[in-house]
């Protein structure tokens, strides 16, 4: 319980104390960096197959009727494992991706560093709550070799189809209790890596690290842990409640008289909504889980390569609290299709456009912050612009779906698909990629190569806008989403779009091997990098690269100026935190 | 350099006090701790608006008689919170071990509750009041069971000697909290149950 860091001495010698069980923040955060990794690689897999079906329907994916004899016998698939597919991916990206590499992963790297600390203040909790994690996703993966594979109710799980069992389905037997179960673990990992984030940034800060100090990153992971928190302790009762439903006999979520596939379900008085309600409102806040780190990572990367401070930075922290705050308060938007009062329908509509204002007014910081600067294009500060890009063009979605009247008819559409993937899915993965440019020296001790990281980014940068593009029209001619192909009915026409998304999501993909190449090469190969090769200000420049196993030697730094001191007189032009005055 | 010549530098930690070799303790424990207890009554919020909505949403639900069990078991928490304060105001060892002992002792009244209801064919799926019953009384349980793992751990830094004021105050508040949680579920289990 009190296993704070300072009772942390020596590295440990044994080779699974020092790389497998370890409790040093910097190999937790690799070790949820590297699941990251696998879960990205496994979401986008799933992601092909089904954008390869939607382009050409009845033609078979090779070799996919031997891993997937049931649900795509032949190779090509039955819309139910279309749905399979659908739900995994989801998944797998939100949890696994989203939450995991942006803010657990690089969180638990820097975060301490970034205050001047050994360690978190739970060390032992910290490792407890990845391996945690690594069982969660073990747990999900193990939906697709049991019984008839994987759910079908999407991310979101909505009861009854989720809580009746296995009559609503394939997949609706072991497949969803097992995505029940890994979603109720996860919520425990997230809960008990949370708790490290705040209990760390409150008091494990070096002498001199004030809040107003606080670099910018770790402003977001502090209120990012605190969103997770709240967020995932009512989406753990949510997953207990459900599980009951499945296992127990209970009827949390399942109304009376409720017959499928001809059968009465046995269950009575339980309340669908109630579900939703219960898992919108963590589903919310867990957009901002997914892309508050982003915040953070684009906000303490513009100013290094701007050569100038960022623009507002209390007004920065403000709007980020605002945030935090709106975040609970937006919930309902996800449900104005449930039937729900207009009257609650405006109540949940307008603190759903009131937070785009601390949205926007964050990214006119970083406009203003780059306004006039003789910026410094590296892959890693060409991937923070690409962020404020996709975080706009999919925020702007945003306001059309923020109203009950335009949403009632787009929400069911390819129009919702394009406006998250965008604002969440592709601009955090954005914020990764800019925060693997940028970190990878001090994690690894090498640099990436720049040209493949420019060439990465230009062929990412347009591959996605040619992904989701197009599928805000796609939604506006009323293409419905989550159904497996469009062969017979008055979509046909859009057809030649569909298979155009689906080249360009190929095309992006395959894009994504120049990065894992640039990695693994620098990794093995890449020049040795300075303690500081971007001329940076914050703590972890100050120390080695990769930095010793207490993070500074020894000697906890002393801080006596702000996070992004740039643009002074001399013979630099930038102010380390821990610069004596 | 030697931290002792520098000046007090603005924004330390307010929690933080200097040890003997100069390094400021710092109380993480008593923050995980209030941290927890945010989290805790966040999750038992979500299951009290699932009650009210569960009850609302449909004309099944049946009040459900409490064990009288329960006020007893209520007493022995209660008066385990207090051997607990007895403990840290007063130190030597009886009144910990009286806390562990009035700590298992609600359990296994707790436990001896839910086969009363058993015994009257009043399980976790027979009906909407006994689920959420079973659901808050045996989450609550297991949050204690973690609390007595807590006071173990007290326990055994005691008998080794280093038991620092900090930890005991984190296993009291959470301790605490256990008894204040369960008061809050007994009425609402009373009162909406």
């Amino acid at each position: 319980m009190t296993h704070s860091a300072a009772t942390v001495q020596s590295p440990p010698q044994s080779f699974l104390r020092r790389h497998v069980f370890s409790v040093d923040h910097k190999v937790i955060g690799r070790q949820y960096l590297d699941l990251a990794l696998v879960a990205v690689v496994t979401g986008m897999v799933l992601s092909w197959i089904m954008r390869f079906h939607l382009g050409w329907p009845d033609t078979p994916v090779p070799g996919l009727g031997k891993i997937a004899p049931t649900g795509a016998a032949g190779g090509v698939i039955t819309p139910e494992y279309y749905l399979a597919l659908m739900t995994m991916h989801g998944t797998i990206m939100v949890f696994f991706v989203l939450t995991t590499a942006p803010f657990a992963g690089f969180g638990n790297f820097f975060l301490p560093i970034h205050i001047g600390a050994e360690d978190m203040a739970f060390p032992r909790i910290n490792m407890t709550s990845f391996w945690v994690t690594l069982v969660a996703f073990l747990v999900l993966m193990a939906a697709f070799f049991v019984g008839d594979g994987p759910p079908l109710s999407g991310w979101t799980a909505y009861a009854p189809l989720s809580a009746v069992g296995k009559d609503a389905g394939p997949g609706q037997g072991a497949g969803q209790t097992l995505w029940a179960v890994s979603i109720a673990i996860f919520c425990v990992a997230q809960l008990l890596g949370s708790l490290n984030f705040i209990a760390t940034t409150l008091d494990l800060r070096t002498r001199g690290m004030s809040l107003a100090r606080l670099p910018f990153a770790t402003w977001a992971w502090f209120i990012t842990s605190v969103i997770a928190l709240i967020a995932f302790a009512v989406l753990l009762p949510a997953c207990i409640l459900l599980i009951l439903d499945r296992v127990a006999g209970t009827s949390f979520f399942i109304p009376a008289g409720l017959v499928i596939s001809d059968r009465l379900q046995e269950h009575a008085g339980g309340s669908p909504l109630l579900w939703q309600h219960l898992f919108w409102f963590f589903g919310h806040p867990e957009v901002y889980i997914a892309i508050l780190p982003g915040f953070g990572i684009v906000s303490q990367i513009l100013p290094v390569f701007a050569r100038k401070p960022l623009l507002g930075p209390r007004v920065f922290v403000a709007c980020l609290i605002a945030i935090a705050f709106l975040s609970y308060t937006v919930w309902g938007h996800h449900m104005f299709l449930s039937g729900m009062n207009p009257l609650s329908a405006t109540l949940f509509s307008v603190p759903t456009l009131v937070i785009t204002i601390p949205a926007a007014i964050i990214t006119l910081l970083w406009i203003g912050t780059i306004y006039g600067s003789r910026l410094r294009l590296t892959a890693a500060s060409l991937f923070a612009l690409g962020f404020v890009s996709v975080f706009v063009s999919g925020g702007l979605s945003g306001f059309f779906l923020a109203q009950p009247a335009t949403d009632i008819y787009l929400h069911g559409t390819y129009f919702v698909v394009a406006h998250f993937h965008f604002v969440m899915g592709v601009a955090a993965m954005f914020g990764i990629f800019a925060a693997t440019y940028f970190w990878f020296p001090k994690m690894f001790g090498r640099m990436m190569n720049e040209t493949l990281g420019k060439w990465h980014f230009w062929l990412t940068f347009i591959g996605v806008y040619c992904v989701f593009m197009p599928m805000h029209y796609l939604g506006l001619a009323g293409n419905v989403r989550r159904y497996s192909a469009f062969t017979d009915d008055y979509l046909q026409p859009l057809i030649p779009l569909h298979r155009f998304i689906t080249i360009a999501a190929l095309f992006t993909g395959a894009v994504q091997l120049i990065f894992f190449f640039n990695l693994v090469r620098s990794r093995l190969r890449g020049p040795a990098a300075p303690a500081n090769p971007w001329e940076a200000t914050t703590l972890e420049w100050s120390t080695s690269s990769p930095p010793p196993h207490d993070n500074f030697g020894g000697h906890p730094p002393v801080v006596t100026h702000g996070p992004d001191e740039f643009g002074a007189a001399g013979v630099r032009d930038y102010v380390m935190q821990a610069e004596p005055q | 350099m030697s931290t002792a010549i520098l000046p007090p530098a603005r924004g330390v930690p307010a929690k933080s006090v200097a040890t003997p070799d100069g390094r400021p303790e710092r109380r993480v424990a008593e923050t995980g701790v209030w941290i927890t207890i945010g989290t805790i009554s966040m999750s038992f919020a979500a299951l009290t608006s699932a009650l009210v909505v569960r009850q609302s949403s449909a004309p099944d639900w049946q009040h459900l008689q409490l064990p009288a069990l329960l006020y007893v078991n209520t007493l022995v928490l209660l008066g385990s919170s207090m051997t607990l304060e007895s403990f840290r105001r007063r130190g030597g060892s009886f009144g910990l071990h009286a806390t562990l002992l009035l700590g298992l002792l609600f359990l296994a009244g707790q436990v001896l509750a839910w086969r009363q209801l058993a015994a009257h064919n009043l399980g976790l799926a027979t009906g909407p009041s006994s689920a959420f019953f079973y659901v808050f009384t045996v989450l609550h349980a297991m949050h204690v069971l973690g609390g007595l793992g807590g006071l173990g751990l007290v326990e055994r830094r005691l008998a080794a000697g280093g038991l620092s004021a900090t930890t005991s105050k984190a296993a009291a508040l959470y301790w605490h909290f256990m008894a204040v949680l369960w008061l809050y579920l007994l009425a609402l289990l009373t009162l909406r149950g």
